[in-house]
């Protein structure tokens, strides 16, 4: 895992496997602070108390096809590298995992392809609708499903060829421009 | 955010135009893609990417690609498996891009599976070895 989008990704299957049907992505580059912050809020059912603590333990999953559990150990040790910390708030109307990095840090890993990752939930898992807000400074790129789909009308399912095309539009666009002109398509 | 209206009632048409064909057909193709922390650390996101264009690029109206959480068999991630009405689930292991347009052409388009990225081709070679 050399990207934050991957992170990101993988942290999100979380939220899916939980049940839920909303998951806002937030991520606050906040320069003159040098703290790099990625939240992940989402309304599944919530990880259980006595479990908390547990859950940045490699051995430990609720899955039943393995015995090992990564993603949030993964989240955990990069909070450790990058010189942050992991913070899990979790209730049964939902989980918030935050991770926060020394922005400037050697050990941080570049934010990679978010377009990817997030063009991959979108079309991946149609039923969830996902909020996307990227903050650099003062500057702020917003993505939502929901508005998307209201702009689309009622019964337009977002993984369908057309949609799927212009949503990568969307997202390249917006965030090259967040970026200052980057190319994401490259 | 949103480009010119105009410009959204043409995608909009278009996706209708989909929706209908997809609802004419009937159940189609489901391209399922190992996502959990294994498959994403051993190259599933772009595995995936490729399927999605590959159907844009082909125009292939019935053919859905979703993401599920393990599978189960981390060695042999990226994990595809193809789930056609009627046949059985074809599981292909250690995918890569260049492997999905192979998958794509002979199996998704023509009916013909890929038998050498198949599991039972991957557990045959290892019990031959």
């Amino acid at each position: 895992m050399n990207e934050l989008s991957l992170y990101i990704l993988d942290l999100v299957q979380n939220s899916i496997e939980a049940g839920a049907t909303f998951v806002k992505i937030e991520i606050v580059e906040d320069l003159e602070n040098d703290i790099f912050l990625i939240s992940i809020e989402d309304n599944g059912r919530g990880i259980p108390k006595e479990l908390i603590n547990e859950v940045t333990n490699p051995f430990y999953t609720t899955r039943k096809t393995r015995k090992v559990g990564l993603g949030l150990a993964l989240a955990s040790q990069l909070a450790k590298d990058c010189n942050g910390k992991l913070i899990i708030d979790s209730s049964e109307n939902g989980t918030k995992v935050k991770i926060k990095l020394q922005h400037s840090h050697i050990d941080r890993p570049p934010i990679g392809n978010i377009v990817d990752t997030l063009l991959l939930l979108v079309c991946g898992t149609p039923d969830v609708d996902f909020v996307y807000v990227h903050r650099i400074d003062k500057k702020e790129f917003v993505f939502d499903t929901n508005k998307l789909k209201s702009a689309l009308g009622e019964g337009v399912p977002l993984n369908l060829p057309s949609v799927q095309e212009f949503i990568k539009e969307e997202l390249s666009r917006g965030l090259s421009n967040l970026f200052g002109g980057a190319n994401f398509n490259d | 955010m949103i480009k010119s209206i105009q410009e959204l009632e043409e995608i909009r048409k278009k996706a209708l135009e989909e929706l209908e064909f997809r609802k004419q057909q009937g159940e189609g193709i489901r391209i399922v893609v190992g996502m959990a922390t294994c498959g994403i650390a051993a190259g599933a996101r772009p595995v995936m990417l490729k399927f999605v264009e590959e159907i844009q690029k082909r125009n292939l109206k019935n053919v859905t690609v979703v993401q599920t959480g393990c599978i189960g068999l981390c060695k042999y991630e990226p994990i595809v498996e193809v789930y056609e009405p009627n046949k059985e689930k074809v599981t292909y292991v250690k995918m890569t891009p260049e492997k999905v347009s192979k998958v794509v052409a002979e199996h998704i388009v023509n009916g013909k599976p890929v038998y050498e990225y198949t599991i039972g081709y991957e557990e045959n070679k290892e019990a031959n070895k």
